[in-house]
């Protein structure tokens, strides 16, 4: 980066996994995911905090990361799409669910509604349809008219609560 | 295999009509899909450019001394600095000219002036702000029926005094072409004779395909080998590389161009765009990779735009309802320059699918194309090259007919349909429709949504309101539209001159499993997972044993690309086509492990018998092994084989569309209480995909109807080129789907699909606009424009005293 701005540490988790590096102060979290650490899952749509498509989990909350500087993570726990797969290897209940319900299709806004999907089942683990469609409302997916979304969320819902999934999609 | 039932064989395959659960998501849920902004190169350097405040204005100065002085900027190009190689102007689609870096003049707001290429995408950013340039305002036209004044502001000095484009004469400075079709004096008689006709100008507006992905490239260019590679959202791969090849003189063999993994396409991804050509030679000046990323204010006012059509409407009718004419007259906005993106002799696309799914005798149409100091463009948004236009036209003005007939718009759709016997129909403005069953599916529709019960609340709530008992009132909006896709039949398409075929290659491996490469390119459409469905049914290999690949300009056969739901119809054929060609080479390969004639065996879901003696078979994946360890004499060894498919006709795809809205008239809020979409696309593959094509397509037909738009103001300023502004539904507003279908096979597609993907979006645009439209009917309104967003709504409710 530019060697005219003093660079300042950024220590924080991601998936597990502590980090310092050097940044720009003005370096955002997005760009220092997919540049810094290579993690090219979260994805960038419009940068200006409307389309979702970089939502990650900071501290358990949903941060759209292309509206959060780099350094407002420093000391914090950030998981993005690439750590979301079980410790054992196996798939989350979320992302069986959005294949099993065909819940992507271009998969560009996939990673950012896999994450707040993740944070809304854990404020919320049995949402209803309306409260997944509201839970939502800051993901855009230009693809999937969201419907299969909704599905794929409540197939996870129902296998984390340990009931039967429904019917995969049509 | 042997202890298998044959239902057993059957569904191992994963072929056709199975709900195959999609390949590419196992990377896309793990954030492992390769789109082009997860490409990064050794010594990468990053593009972007500076771009024009004015709409209309004279470039007096450019300075870009404050911003080359800016550590990390490597250069900034003007078209100055392209001028020596000839690169400053680019020939767009359409057979007009578009500057790449402004030479001189602006024509429209944020036109490319400046490429600033410097070390990291900050910089770059930094040094755009660092570049003056000076202008000269120049009066701003951003009405298409304006620019045909006669005294209207020249918008193309470099046309000056050139009164024939590429698609023949102009008649006015600011004209582009016209172009006629069907009989002009029958229609004329038909008219004249009538008992009845309307007359509607029915616009409809400008807006934007807008992937949630933009558009982006990286280029390389190795000065030692003289080869230059290119990474790049391209729905037309091969379409890019020939064009970077004629433009740029490097031999097309030393091109790669690579689209990976593309997020949303819609048709904003097939064009060539300055981006790519900047990025390109910014490579070769600079010797290292550049990228380019538009950011998303970029993408809505710059790489293309869709529709802007005004369409004067006509149709002469009898008493009783059967249409007898039908007369159009388009004024279409092609913005600053005419980058359409058409096949070659089409300017206007197949507008000519106007006269729909009806059996109009006689019809005439006129389009006449117009500049204006707006965003190039003209893409076919989720849609086969003005389809989406037409058959909003056509679907409005039926409506509008019925409501000046005073009869029922379904009834009068069913008057007017081409019936089931008239197939191959030869429609009044040169189509041959290939298939189609109206009757049925509009009879299935009505049946499902309840038609007559929903008409019957409707009247009596209008009763209600008109006694003031509600504000609410309630639309019914029909839709049934004929599509005309897979473009195309070569006697009628090309594009730069090439022909609108496409391709496929399949080669098995000796084990059995195989690779195919296809010219056409996913962008969400699950290639990787459908076409390997054909390819299992055509030649009895499991699906999850064929890998796809799409998108290596250097290992897939030329193809003309993904969009207008061409691939189906085109690329799918291609694809069955091949496979038959291996599978009659391994027929001969079986006869001769069996030691039978050829003659004497049968195709058996995964390999050939003997006919009468099922026990003596072979698997297509023993032929494979076969056919590199023992292959019969006198035949090549190897098993594989390249298709390139020119279809003998477009498809027709149809469907029933019917959309129930309430409407809140003090605040203008439509709700959609109920969207029902019946699609007939023939064959189909993966109803799960289609089911999910359509949804996706409803999702946008449903945000350009009530309120997506891309608005210029009277100064030429873009309003609302951002995702703050532009429509794009959320899960909340987005109503649920209902999905159904009818099948009537394409009778000449190898496997009977017609293509679906912009289905939806056709149809379900007028099903929108027709349900505001009818729900404001009682109260006096005949046609209310497009978009029908709350604030407008609200407005024609206090236009007409309600
Ligand atoms: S890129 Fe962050 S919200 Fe769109
Ligand atoms: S799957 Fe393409 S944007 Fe959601």
């Amino acid at each position: 980066m530019t060697d005219t701005i003093e660079q300042v540490a950024v220590a924080v988790t991601i998936n597990g996994k502590r980090v310092k590096r050097f940044v720009d102060p003005r370096t955002l979290l997005i760009h220092f995911l997919r540049e810094e650490m290579n993690l090219t899952g979260s994805h960038i749509g419009c940068e200006t905090s409307h389309c979702g498509a970089c939502t990650v989990e900071m501290d358990g909350l949903s941060v759209k990361s292309c509206t959060v500087f780099a350094v407002q993570a420093n000391d914090t726990e950030v998981n993005t799409v690439e750590g979301l797969a079980n410790a054992d290897g196996t798939l989350h209940a979320l992302q069986e669910g959005f294949r099993q319900m065909h819940g992507l299709q271009c998969g560009f806004c996939t990673p950012g509604m896999l994450m707040r999907a993740k944070v809304l089942l854990s404020e919320n683990p049995d949402p209803s349809e309306d409260e997944i469609r509201f839970g939502i409302a800051g993901n855009l997916c230009r693809c999937t008219g969201y419907q299969n979304i909704v599905k794929a969320i409540q197939y996870a819902a129902d296998k984390l609560n340990g009931r039967a999934q429904k019917e995969a999609a049509e | 295999m042997n202890d298998m039932t044959p239902a057993q064989r059957e569904a191992r395959l994963e072929g056709v009509g199975c709900k195959r659960k999609r390949v590419e998501d196992v990377r896309f849920t793990q954030g492992k899909g390769n789109y082009v902004d997860d490409i990064k190169m050794p010594g990468m350097l990053h593009g972007d450019f500076v771009r024009s405040q004015y709409g209309h204005a004279k470039i007096k100065k450019i300075d870009t001394s404050r911003a080359k002085a800016l550590p990390g900027v490597i250069a900034v190009l003007t078209a100055e600095d392209l001028k020596p190689l000839g690169l400053h102007w680019m020939p767009t689609l359409a057979g007009d000219v578009q500057a790449v870096l402004a030479d001189g003049r602006v024509s429209f707001q944020n036109q490319e002036i400046a490429f600033v290429i410097a070390t990291d995408r900050y910089i770059t950013d930094d040094a755009i702000q660092l570049v003056d340039v000076e202008y000269e305002e120049l009066p701003v036209i951003v009405d298409p029926f304006k620019a045909m004044l006669p005294d209207a502001p020249v918008l193309r000095p470099d046309l000056e005094g050139k009164m024939t484009g590429a698609h023949g004469p102009r008649k006015h400075h600011n004209h582009i072409f016209e172009w006629t079709i069907g009989d002009k004096e029958a229609t004329d008689i038909a008219f004249s004779k009538a008992e009845v006709t309307i007359k509607e100008l029915i616009s409809y507006h400008r807006t934007h395909p807008s992937p949630l992905e933009t558009c982006q490239c990286l280029a390389s260019f190795d000065k030692i080998k003289g080869e230059l590679t290119v990474y790049g959202t391209f729905q037309a791969p091969h379409v890019i590389r020939t064009v970077a090849s004629l433009l740029s003189k490097i031999p097309e063999h030393k091109i790669h161009v690579i689209a990976p993994d593309i997020g949303g396409g819609f048709g904003n991804k097939v064009g060539a765009y300055a981006g790519y050509i900047c990025s390109i030679v910014a490579s070769i000046v600079t010797g290292l990779p550049v990228k380019w990323v538009e950011d998303r204010m970029e993408n809505l006012s710059t790489t293309s735009f869709a529709r802007d059509y005004h369409m004067t409407t006509e149709i002469a009718a009898t008493k009783d309802g059967k249409v007898t004419g039908l007369r159009v007259h388009v004024l279409a906005d092609h913005g600053a320059f005419d980058s359409c993106a058409d096949p070659s002799k089409w300017p206007a696309g197949f507008f000519n699918i106007v006269t729909g799914s009806y059996d109009f005798p006689v019809a005439h149409v006129a389009v006449d194309g117009v500049y204006t100091n707006k965003a190039p463009g003209g893409v076919a948004y989720r849609c086969s090259f003005r389809v989406t236009e037409a058959a909003y036209c056509i679907e409005r003005g039926m409506d509008i007919l019925a409501q000046k007939l005073g009869m029922d718009p379904a009834d009068l759709r069913m008057k007017n349909f081409v019936r089931r016997e008239q197939f191959p129909y030869q429609s009044a403005l040169g189509w041959e429709y290939d298939s189609g069953d109206y009757h049925l599916a509009m009879q299935k529709a009505m049946d499902a949504i309840g038609y007559k019960a929903l008409r019957a609340e409707q009247k009596a709530k209008q009763a209600a309101f008109k006694r003031g008992e509600t504000r609410e009132i309630m639309g019914l909006g029909i839709s049934f539209f004929t599509e005309i896709v897979g473009a195309g039949p070569s006697k009628n398409c090309d594009i730069l001159g090439i022909a609108m075929f496409d391709s496929a290659e399949i080669r098995i491996h000796p084990t059995g499993s195989i690779i195919a490469r296809m010219g056409s390119k996913s962008q969400g459409q699950g290639h990787e997972t459908t076409w390997a469905q054909i390819i299992a049914t055509e030649l009895g290999i499991p699906s999850d044993d064929i890998m796809i690949e799409e998108g290596n300009t250097d290992t897939a056969p030329y193809g003309l690309g993904t969009y207008g739901s061409r691939s189906t119809p085109v690329a799918g054929a291609a694809i069955a086509m091949a496979a038959r060609k291996i599978k009659n080479k391994a027929q001969m390969i079986a006869a001769h492990l069996l030691e039978v004639s050829e003659y004497d065996l049968e195709w058996d879901i995964d390999g050939f018998r003997v006919k009468g003696n099922p026990s003596r078979s072979k698997t297509m994946k023993e032929i494979a092994w076969a056919a590199y360890n023992s292959p019969p004499p006198g035949l090549e060894p190897g098993l594989e084989a390249v298709n390139y498919y020119d279809p003998p006709n477009m498809t027709y795809p149809f469907g029933a569309y019917f959309c129930v809205m309430d409407i809140d008239v003090d605040t203008g809020v439509a709700k959609t209480r109920r969207f029902y979409a019946l699609d007939d696309c023939g064959t189909r593959i993966n109803p799960m995909i289609i089911e999910g094509q359509v949804h996706g397509g409803l999702t946008e037909a449903f945000a350009i109807a009530m309120g997506q738009e891309i608005k210029y103001d009277e100064m030429g300023n873009v309003v609302g080129a951002s995702f703050m502004d532009f429509f794009i539904p959320t899960a909340v507003e987005t109503p649920k789907w209902e999905t159904d279908f009818t099948v009537t096979p394409s009778p000449h597609h190898p496997i009977g699909a017609n293509g679906v993907g912009e289905s939806p979006n056709v149809g379900g645009v007028p099903a929108f606009s027709n349900a505001v439209n009818d729900a404001f009917q009682f109260l006096g309104s005949t046609h209310i424009q497009m978009p029908h967003d709350a604030w407008r709504i609200w407005e024609v409710g206090q236009k007409l005293g309600a």
